[in-house]
């Protein structure tokens, strides 16, 4: 295995030690800020779904701000995001680059989204059920927690295993401020230093991660459905 | 002591008001519904009765009026009495609204959440509810598996779980065939005597309510045009909407169909003068009939003939075609007109 990698991917197995550091950088990026960003986007998917006008606990202000908000984030690419919040970044992680200073702007990137897709999984939610809940006396809270989110969990995973590998994608690019991770390391040997087994290392890495976390947020959604 | 147990003052709900989509769903209802009392409200689709229902549990709030349960307006509880009152009030829908994610169990015992019961006591109060709607061997079962009838029963039991003495049930039965619907209605019809809950059902088939009902509404528009025992709504109705629901609980329309398209079917000749005769429980007991055709000497011919017992009394509605001259028959029909039997001259003209 170890001639087999010298032999035809020497570039590879050069800087084996920086890919492997890279592996572990997109795991973590990933793992911190898509764990952040799950809290925030199921808070705000949640505070979407039921401020909206027909919703169980109309509130037109949050509701408006809220998405406007949204859209708007959503429309910065998310290059430009990074460079924009780099003041920001700078201001509550103390540095604007590096893995650390990368996980900001990811949040940032991530939470817009992930908001979306928790609100759409929640509007999937058959209304019949929560006016059911509502008919038995419960609370909103209680109706929030034990139907929408019980009920749209199914959907909730599916929109996070989206999210979660648009979140990868993200991480390659924040590589670009020195974030680290595997789109740093193609760009630097792939791209930079024309060490093309570099990058082909890079996309199979990234297309088995993706497969991984695809699959297992398949399987997870099929067990909930009971259908 | 007063029998009322749900009293509605001069209700109205409005939604988008002062905006130009504005709707008025419900217009000065008034109604009151006495304990055990099983309360029929029936409309087309787009009458407002589906909101009516609401606001007996104020899942929708009136806009003005006054909602009692039990003498207490519901209106004027603060938030956390009314959710509390509403655990007393169960409800049932058409599509059964059960929550996909939790087996039958699940959705039974949902209504007990946050209520300190022991686990005994959820146990055993499960054990009641799935013998009592014969669901025993579908605890562990998911909603997706079963079929619509053991779906409404879930729905019924969930509705009981917090041993309520209303329940109100929003076209429980539309989405299920007929044979299900009449096990649904004898299983409510049951709860109902058995354990003295009052029921309101809101429908749009007549038939539902004339298996169900001792007491109707007809609502149209939001307004309730028409209220009465059951068997006066369907003997005595005064609106062309409420005869027009009745028709449909009856073969008559098809009757009066065949009489337009092909009447020689039916042995009506031109010039013959087509009526419709309801009789109602004293007129049904009398030879109306062959009493008028001998004093005014013409021939009555029988072309469609319905008895049928409404809560319990019997109902006669008679297509007849008048063969004579004009002024026996006339006179005839004017008879009938100043006795208590309901007639309707379909075709005075005689041309089909």
């Amino acid at each position: 295995m170890q001639a087999f990698i010298e032999q035809n991917l020497p570039n590879v197995f050069r800087t084996q030690a920086e890919l492997i550091k890279s592996i572990w950088q997109t795991l973590e990026m990933t793992t911190i800020s898509g764990l952040i960003s799950a809290g925030f986007g199921i808070f705000f998917g949640v505070l979407l779904t039921v401020c909206k006008p027909e919703g169980i606990s109309p509130n037109k202000l949050v509701y408006q701000l809220l998405d406007k908000l949204i859209n708007v984030f959503r429309s910065i690419p998310f290059v430009i995001l990074i460079s924009l919040l780099m003041p920001l970044t700078r201001l509550i992680t103390g540095t604007a680059i590096g893995t650390k200073g990368a996980i900001f702007p990811l949040i940032v990137g991530t939470v817009p989204f992930f908001s979306r897709q928790v609100n759409a999984a929640l509007e999937e939610v058959d209304f019949g059920t929560v006016e059911a809940a509502q008919s038995m006396g419960f609370t909103t809270p209680q109706i929030i927690w034990s139907v929408y989110l019980r009920e749209g969990l199914a959907g909730i995973v599916r929109g996070s295993t989206i999210t979660i590998v648009n979140l990868i994608s993200l991480t390659a690019m924040a590589g670009t401020v020195g974030g680290g991770g595997l789109g740093d390391y193609a760009l630097r040997y792939g791209f930079q230093r024309r060490m093309y087994d570099a990058t082909l290392v890079t996309v199979v890495i990234l297309l088995l991660l993706v497969t991984v976390i695809q699959s297992l947020g398949n399987a997870v959604t099929r067990r909930l459905n009971h259908i | 002591m007063d029998n009322t147990h749900i009293k509605l003052i001069d209700v109205s709900k409005t939604f988008d008001a002062n905006t130009a989509k504005q709707v008025r769903a419900v217009k000065n209802v008034s109604l009151s519904v006495n304990r055990g009392e099983i309360y029929g409200i029936i409309g087309f689709s787009g009458a407002g009765k589906s909101t009516l229902v609401r606001l007996i549990n104020l899942l929708e709030r009136p806009s003005s009026g006054q909602v009692l349960i039990n003498g207490e307006d519901l209106t004027l509880l603060p938030k956390k009495e009314l959710l509390k009152r509403r655990k007393r009030i169960g409800m049932i829908f058409q599509h059964f609204n059960l929550m996909q994610s939790r087996t039958v169990e699940g959705n039974i015992t949902f209504p007990l959440r946050g209520q300190k019961l022991s686990k005994t006591e959820i146990a055993n109060r499960i054990d009641s509810l799935l013998k009592l709607v014969g669901l025993e061997d579908k605890r562990d079962s998911y909603p997706s598996q079963l079929s619509g009838g053991q779906k409404q029963r879930v729905g019924i039991a969930r509705a009981l779980a917090n041993d309520p003495d209303i329940i109100l049930c929003d076209e429980a039965t539309s989405a299920l065939d007929p044979q299900t619907t009449g096990d649904i209605l004898s299983l409510l019809k049951q709860l109902n005597r058995e354990l003295n809950i009052t029921i309101v059902l809101i429908t749009h088939q007549m038939s539902v309510v004339k298996e169900m009902c001792d007491r109707v509404a007809v609502m149209d528009d939001g307004v309730i045009i028409e209220e009465d025992s059951l068997y006066n709504i369907f003997s005595n109705s005064k609106h062309e909407i409420t005869r027009k629901f009745i028709d449909t609980a009856s073969n008559i329309r098809a009757a009066i169909e065949l009489l337009k398209t092909n009447p020689s079917l039916l042995g009506v000749k031109k010039g013959d003068i087509v009526a419709r005769i309801d009789f109602n429980e004293k007129s049904t007991k009398e030879a109306v009939i062959s009493q008028l055709s001998r004093k005014h000497g013409i021939n009555i011919s029988i072309i469609f003939g319905n008895v049928e017992t409404v809560g319990g009394l019997p109902l006669g509605t008679l297509l007849v075609a008048f063969k004579g001259d004009e002024d026996p028959v006339k006179n005839a029909i004017e008879d009938i007109k100043s006795s208590d039997i309901h007639l309707e001259v379909l075709d005075s003209a005689g041309i089909y």
